[in-house]
């Protein structure tokens, strides 16, 4: 028996006031692999992405319903750390947003409030994971350097890199290339593939041909509602609903 | 518009001008380093340096009070409480309304409290009036620096496992350092060139300020008491005092923006 994967989502309503953003959506999450959800601007992908690492929390007049599993454990549950939650999940946001200072603290920052204070394994594992994001060569001689100064593609290759600092099981990307150059995002997008062999990757996109490049599984949202999903060969292959095929073709955008 | 301006600036000129120009007759390094002796105010021997460190340690004071009670208050409505909080809007309502408060009303307050709790006229109540009076100042300032703080800022540290509180210290009140320092040193400004709120409080003495519970005195006030004698000599030992308090905001300014510019290095444009 396949093991259950450790991402699941059942049944998410979750709405603005009045605004429905996310209709029933349930979706089991392939491990190990990436995930990419796609959709037109404005139909919930980003929304859907974040209450994965419940950022919606502090969104004022959201309402959300239905459960989100990880590791078998309901995040939205009553005795749920958030904390806890949001260390197991990696985000890159769309635009990279580093901490304000030096690269060596963007990294360290994470492993350090959650507890670890000793120089030599911090420096260690800030070099391992400025390795892990493909950035090392280019920083190590100005890791105590401040972050903000160094280019776009760089800093968001910082972001990942902090984020795998925290040891997570989950990276979630919110469009993670929009905001970079051709070059940066070829980058970005080979660390994804490389780092699927460890994590689960999600990432939303609007793209259809970075979809193309990077997805292993496909998810498609349309206003609110998650139309299909299925293994990306088939997906593009075979698009069962007519609304897929719509997007897939360019009718609707 | 251009007339306006030049309004503005030349006013700044010929005030520090006037007060300068005044001042050179008194001002002399007895003026700096000495108490006044007997008769100073009759035009006799002595200084203002009972002024000098009573200011600098009643703005001190009043400016690390307001430090500890603005700091918490601005993170919490900017941080903790939601966007549309009534409490976060009524806290703000109330510090425009107290920072409009004229500084003899927050003195005249002050003594109430000294009088109620039968306590003199003291170096620690003119603090904690001064305080009071410099906490709208800064706390508006840094909620309007803290306030440009992106959401996203505050997300990628929340999303890496962050408390709330490790948020706040670690990565906002960070970012915001430059300005939250800009805040501190405006407050400090007013705090120490303030007269109406210490008059009552802090009182007045011509020794130098040696318990938290003993009178003190201060710059403005000396500044007061001198312009009022009738002798000449003494008026000008008045705008000396002026020309020092001028050179202390001066300076202080001045050493500030060479540290807000090294604790800029960080933060994200």
């Amino acid at each position: 028996m396949e093991p259950r994967s450790h991402l699941r989502i059942r049944n998410l309503n979750v709405s603005y006031g009045a605004q429905q953003v996310l209709r029933n959506v349930t979706l089991e999450v392939p491990d190990r692999k990436i995930t990419v959800i796609i959709g037109p601007s404005g139909c919930g992908k980003t929304t859907l992405l974040k209450s994965l690492n419940r950022l919606l929390d502090s969104v004022d007049g959201v309402r959300i319903d239905g459960q989100i599993f990880v590791d078998d454990e309901d995040i939205y549950g009553p005795d749920v750390e958030v904390t806890h939650i949001r260390k197991k999940m990696g985000l890159l946001s769309q635009k990279p947003q580093v901490l304000p200072m030096s690269v060596f603290d963007n990294i360290a920052y994470g492993p350090k409030i959650h507890g670890q204070r000793d120089k030599k394994r911090l420096r260690a594992l800030v070099e391992r994971e400025l390795r892990a994001a493909g950035l090392w060569d280019e920083v190590k001689d100005r890791l105590h350097e401040p972050a903000s100064r160094l280019s776009v593609g760089q800093q968001q290759r910082l972001c990942l890199g902090r984020g795998l600092a925290v040891e997570p099981e989950i990276i979630l990307g919110d469009e993670p290339t929009s905001a970079l150059d051709p070059q940066s995002s070829r980058i970005v997008e080979q660390r994804l593939i490389a780092l699927k062999a460890d994590f689960t990757v999600i990432v939303v996109t609007h793209i259809l041909r970075q979809a193309r490049r990077i997805a292993d599984y496909l998810a498609f949202l349309y206003l609110g509602e998650l139309v299909e999903h299925g293994p990306a060969a088939e997906f593009f292959a075979n698009p069962r609903d007519p609304r897929t095929r719509a997007y897939i073709t360019g009718e609707i955008s | 518009m251009l007339a306006s301006t030049v309004i503005v600036t030349a006013s700044l000129l010929v005030i520090v001008a006037t007060v300068v120009v005044k001042s050179l007759p008194a001002l002399r390094l007895s003026m700096l380093v000495q108490t006044p002796k007997g008769g100073y105010y009759l035009g006799k021997e002595g200084g203002i340096l009972n002024a000098i460190t009573g200011s600098l340690y009643l703005a001190s004071g009043a400016t690390l009070l307001a430090v500890l009670l603005s700091l918490p208050v601005v993170l919490y409505i900017n941080l903790y409480a939601r966007k549309k909080s009534v409490l976060a809007t009524f806290t703000r309502f109330s510090l425009d309304v107290l920072w409009g408060i004229p500084s003899i009303v927050f003195g005249a307050f002050g003594f109430i409290v000294m009088m109620t709790l039968g306590l003199r006229a003291s170096l620690l109540a003119g603090i904690i009036t001064v305080g009071l009076l410099e906490i709208p100042i800064m706390a508006r300032a840094m909620d309007e620096v803290i306030r440009l703080v992106p959401v996203s800022l505050t997300e990628a540290s929340s999303s890496l496992g962050a408390t709330k509180l490790e948020t706040a210290l670690k990565v906002v009140v960070r970012q915001a350092l430059p300005g939250i320092l800009t805040a501190v040193l405006i407050a400090f400004g007013r705090g120490i060139g303030d007269a109406a709120s210490v008059l009552f409080t802090a009182g007045f003495t011509d020794s130098l300020p040696r318990s938290l519970f003993q009178p003190a005195a201060t710059l403005p006030l000396a500044i007061f008491f001198q312009l009022g004698t009738p002798f000449p000599e003494v008026q000008e030992r008045a705008y000396a005092s002026a020309a020092v308090l001028t050179l202390i905001i001066l300076a202080i300014s001045l050493g500030s923006r060479a540290l807000i510019k090294r604790f800029t290095r960080h933060s994200i444009k």
